[in-house]
């Protein structure tokens, strides 16, 4: 049935199956494991695909556009005898690709002869620098309790209709390398941005690309684009074409990169049908045993190496369905990332912007970022206390709930006060504002200050005599 | 030196199907395809043959050939471990970035252990000994402090025909021979050993020491016993790493084991970077002497993954052999679990729960049993402690991973989403948490510190018990509804909760606490306790309680007081009966 012609590349005539996006190609020989193929229908129209399994006399292969309009007889297969390349170049940056990396804004392919596999290998864990330089945002609720530094992989965990594009989009604009606290603003060093839409509608897509405009970056931003309307098997490469092209820019061009990633939660359900089609064992909610590792796979490209003076700095955003943070995609997301920014629902709801839900919000990398001769030597234990104040908040408002505010005693009467003015004063702030370390820093110490002095016993008491500005004389 | 035994026939993913099964044994060592890429035979039917393959296999054709080697899956054991950092099938990383870059790439062979570097060997035997397996036949100075035992491999035993003089020699060079039944041996300092058999010992010691962690929580209050086994669940950013820093960095072990198994490239990165500055309080030196390291991070190949835990296993007992405390840790078992269903589901094995295969319970079983407090084949004692992480998805306990391992650990320390949240660290659940061995340490405690450790730590877990039941009231009703006796259960064990559990691995003073700094914290907020209850029922009102200065100087003593000022203790103390003393007289009627 099928026919095999070897000329620029194996070519099979016909194919055994096709089920969703996988075609079973019998009759190739010599196909090798993870190769690319160019697939061509009966009018001539090419479409790109990759070989899954390979066994003898058989390929599996999936096809990224999908196989709506393949046929079992008139399918051409050809094997490229290589795994799938894009090319890098500094001058794709201010370019817009589709999702698997050919131009879509009418310029030409970018010319260069560096081709790079979109898989990328493991960075050694001895050529990691540890990050250690914090980029200041802006926004107090990441600088102040979740620092990001460069060469860390701290997603976004939001849900449908709240701000996380924004907040992303703030972040772009506003990130600098961090100075100490009072140290006179410096022109920062700007990044690259790389930028890379999963199943996203064309609104966001264009809201980002607006954003950066606004902002005056697009210049710096390479823009990967797989929209909803898009093939979903694509997605599948999309994020590793975009973190390919970051790799390029930061290790060999020495350049800061922010790597933005939007919704990996698309990109997890393009996974799971593909392993579902393929029968597959499935683990949870039919994602397949091999999610953590495959998405493992994309966030540890993010980092610094010893040999580039560039980073890689990732913010993968997922909408959690259902608000729920155990959905394997943000459980083993946040599994693998070193933090996670949560938007919270009711914060959302009283109008609070950014609505970023403090208390399970984490950066695991700020302790080494912060601090003496990084932004100011109480930043940690400053930290600590407000994290540990307004989860105490917590506590008294659920009792609040049950025996009434004016029951309680004087000092959770002084924290239902300190948690309400934390999220109006802390955790809100403007689209547009631009906070510095040591306004961030100041605020938090004005709501400390609300409290008496002895239930801060996280900062030392030294800091207290400093900082404290409260009504409280004891000591 | 290898055949080609077999032709491949089928490859996803890192297994591979090969025809030629006749060739090659179960869990031979084989070279896949013309890279020669390294990988283990997991199966043989009829003349098909299943291997898993250990590093990335794209690109890999059908038709390839697989060569043979004859030999399992072994590590190589001998001085210069110590310091190193290995992939999961025991690659030296720094060689890999010295050849090939920043990036791991295919195809690196480089022996594990230097041939180079010579070791100052000094023998302990001399011609006509009858040596047996195990036997110390010299010692080399691994570091300054560490004396690396040569042993003869436990296989082995025989006549000594011939003794290297003392002198430096490489791990090849001959040291000894030996005559074993008719034929001579030559034996070098390097043994390999596979790592998926246990290495043997003469017997098995009751655990009744504990490791000391100066982890507050751990020590006091769930101890894991020198030679026991402990897993420490938790979901994602809840602690497990941390906790395993800090034992890798203060645990009373002689010897590390760090094994970073699917997790982060910048946690061993932080590792690399960290240990060498930091000081052994127990040697003086930098803790990187102590530390062997095994890295297969998340992005690296899964079935170098599942080797990996085996690989850090077989150089923990090597250790323990020479009669050394070793403690392993494993960060994290459920990623290699994980790994195991990978693989599993490439081969299409009927699946269990959660789509892990059957064999699951067997394999951690297997692992956990290689932990232990043993007499050696050479007669010195030494023992092997495992801690293993383990992720939950979803932070649930009872998926199987979590749910199998408690049937194979004694210590069980539940970390807690809530408590990470309201950055009570270490997050370590106390209600959840259970150590078996308490009884079996308590003669240590009071042999080392002459106090009665077991009914001062069951005291304060009584309290925090009734604290639990108390607060469930207490949300009902609000504090104000409660008697000042039981209020003051809420005050103690505010103090028990503020300066006693949580402990902030990050502060200089605070991350480590020692044996007398830990029973002299627990005897203090003790003593709070007793003597604020006699006040309180006397009708002084719980406030005047609370707002006493000496509150505040407990809670901040874990990081104001050092190791070596423990005497300060019986300041604050004296504090306490200063000021209670005043209340007391006050309420005297
Ligand atoms: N003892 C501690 N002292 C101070 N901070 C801690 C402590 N334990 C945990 N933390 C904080 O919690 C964060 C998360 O801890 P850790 O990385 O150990 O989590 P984990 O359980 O290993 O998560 P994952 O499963 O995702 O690897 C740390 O980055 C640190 O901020
Ligand atoms: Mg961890």
């Amino acid at each position: 049935m099928s026919e095999v012609t070897v000329q620029g590349g194996q070519e099979v005539v016909g194919v055994g199956r096709i089920e969703g996006p996988i075609l079973v190609v019998e009759g190739g020989a010599n196909v090798s494991y993870d190769e690319v193929v160019e697939i061509q229908d009966s009018r001539g129209q090419i479409r790109r695909g990759r070989v899954l399994e390979v066994g003898e006399g058989f390929a599996v292969v999936q096809a990224f556009a999908g196989s709506t309009g393949l046929s079992i007889d008139g399918t051409r297969v050809r094997f490229l005898g290589t795994t799938l390349h894009i090319p890098v170049a500094e001058e794709m940056l201010g370019r817009i690709f589709d999702g698997l990396g050919s131009p879509i804004d009418g310029g030409p392919e970018p010319l260069t002869d560096r081709y790079a596999d979109v898989n990328g290998q493991p960075i050694n864990p001895t050529a990691r620098i540890y990050p250690r330089d914090y980029i200041q945002t802006g926004i107090s609720t990441i600088d102040g309790v979740n620092t990001l530094l460069r060469g860390q992989k701290l997603p976004l965990f939001s849900g449908a209709g709240m701000p996380h594009d924004q907040l992303a989009a703030q972040i772009v604009r506003q990130a600098t390398l961090g100075k100490l606290a009072g140290a006179p603003p410096t022109e920062g060093e700007e990044f690259a941005i790389v930028f890379a839409a999963m199943g996203v509608k064309n609104d966001v897509a264009d809201y980002f690309r607006r954003s950066f405009t606004e902002s005056g970056a697009l210049t710096r931003v390479a823009m990967f684009l797989n929209l909803a309307d898009d093939p979903p098997v694509e997605r599948i490469v999309t994020p590793r074409a975009a973190l390919t092209l970051a790799e390029y820019l930061a290790y060999e061009r020495e350049m800061h990169v922010l790597v933005v990633l939007t919704d990996m939660t698309n990109y997890g359900e393009a996974l799971r049908q593909i392993s579902n089609v393929r029968g597959e064992v499935p683990s949870r909610k039919g994602y397949p045993g091999y999610l953590y590792s495959d998405l493992a796979s994309m966030y540890e490209r993010t980092g610094r190496i010893r040999t580039s003076k560039g980073s890689i700095t990732q913010i993968p955003i997922l909408t959690m369905p259902n608000d729920d943070i155990t959905h394997p995609m943000p459980d083993l997301t946040g599994y693998i990332t070193e933090g996670q920014i949560v938007l919270g629902r009711e914060l959302n709801f009283a109008g609070i912007y950014p609505p970023v839900a403090v208390l399970p919000s984490l950066s695991r990398l700020m302790k080494d970022g912060i601090g003496k001769n990084r932004t100011r030597d109480d930043h940690p234990r400053w930290g600590a206390q407000l994290y540990a104040a307004y989860a105490r908040t917590q506590d008294v408002r659920a009792l609040a709930s049950v025996i009434g505010e004016e029951e309680l005693s004087d000092v959770d009467q002084k924290y239902l006060k300190f948690g309400r003015a934390f999220e109006r004063e802390f955790v809100n702030q403007s689209f547009t504002e631009n906070r510095t370390i040591e306004r961030t820093l100041e605020i938090g110490w004005k709501l400390l200050s609300m409290l008496p002095k002895k239930e801060l016993t996280r900062v030392t008491l030294d800091e207290i005599a400093i900082y404290y500005k409260g009504d409280d004389a004891s000591n | 030196m290898s055949d080609q035994v077999g032709t491949i026939t089928w490859i996803s993913g890192p297994v591979v199907r090969a025809r030629g099964s006749r060739h090659v044994g179960m869990l031979e060592l084989v070279e896949v395809g013309a890279d020669r890429l390294v990988g283990e035979v997991i199966g043989l039917k009829g003349d098909q043959m299943t291997v898993q393959v250990y590093e990335e296999t794209a690109g890999m054709q059908t038709g390839a050939p697989i060569y043979g080697t004859g030999l399992p899956l072994s590590v190589e054991l001998g001085p210069g471990l110590i310091q190193s950092i290995y992939d999961g099938v025991q690659r030296p990383l720094p060689l890999i970035e010295e050849a090939m870059g920043s990036f791991i790439n295919r195809g690196a062979r480089f022996d594990s252990i230097s041939r180079e570097k010579k070791w100052r060997y000094t023998s302990r035997v001399k011609v006509g000994d009858e040596v047996k397996g195990g036997a110390i036949l010299g010692v080399a100075m691994e570091t300054d402090t560490l004396e690396h035992r040569v042993m003869l491999n436990p296989d082995d035993s025989g006549t000594i025909t011939w003794v290297a003089p003392s002198g430096d020699y490489t791990v090849t060079d001959p040291i000894a021979k030996l005559k074993m039944g008719k034929e001579e041996k030559t034996v070098t300092m390097l043994q390999r050993w596979p790592v998926r058999r246990a290495r043997p010992f003469t017997n098995r010691r009751p655990a009744n020491i504990p490791l000391i962690t100066g982890q507050r929580i751990l020590d006091t209050f769930f101890p894991v016993a020198k030679g026991g086994a402990a897993g420490i669940p938790g979901p994602f950013g809840s602690g497990k790493t941390v906790t395993q820093h800090s034992i890798a960095k203060w645990a009373d072990a002689e010897i590390i084991v760090y094994i970073g198994c699917g997790e982060r490239g910048n946690e061993m990165t932080e590792v690399l970077q960290e240990f060498p500055h930091l000081v052994d309080p127990r040697t003086g030196r930098p803790l990187m002497e102590r530390t062997v390291l095994i890295a297969n991070t998340s992005n690296m190949p899964v079935a170098a993954r599942e080797a990996s835990i085996y690989t850090g296993i077989t150089i923990a007992e090597y250790y323990r052999d020479m009669g050394y405390h070793v403690a392993l840790m494993a960060d994290s078992t459920s990623r290699w679990a994980e790994a195991l269903r990978e693989v599993s589901g490439r081969l299409e094995e009927m699946p269990a729960e959660e789509g892990y295969p059957a064999y699951l319970a067997g394999r951690l079983a297997e692992f956990y049993e290689r932990a232990g407090y043993v007499d050696n084949l050479n007669g010195t004692q030494g023992s092997v402690s495992i801690v293993g992480a383990v992720s939950p998805p979803g932070g649930d306990f009872s998926e199987p991973v979590t749910q199998h391992t408690k049937r194979f650990i004694r210590c069980f320390w539940a970390l807690d989403k809530s408590l990470a949240s309201a950055r009570h660290f270490p997050a370590i659940n106390w209600l959840d948490s259970y150590s078996e061995y308490l009884e079996d340490v308590g003669a240590w405690w009071r042999e080392k510190t002459g106090k009665d450790w077991l009914t001062m730590r069951n005291r304060a877990m009584e309290l925090l018990s009734e604290e639990s039941r108390l607060s469930q009231i207490v949300k009902l009703v609000g504090p104000d509804a409660l008697p000042y006796t039981e209020r003051m259960v809420l005050e103690t064990t505010r103090l028990i909760r503020e300066g006693l559990l949580q402990q902030n691995a990050t502060e200089s003073v605070d991350a480590f606490s020692s044996v007398e700094k830990q029973i002299r914290m627990l005897e203090l907020v003790l003593y709070f306790h007793e003597r604020g209850m006699a006040i309180v029922k006397k009708g002084a009102p719980i406030n005047l309680i609370h707002d006493l200065p000496v509150v505040d100087t407990i809670i901040r003593a874990k990081s104001t007081v050092t190791n070596e000022e423990i005497t300060r203790f019986d300041e604050i103390q004296k504090q306490i009966d200063q000021q209670m003393g005043q209340l007391d007289a006050e309420y005297r009627s």
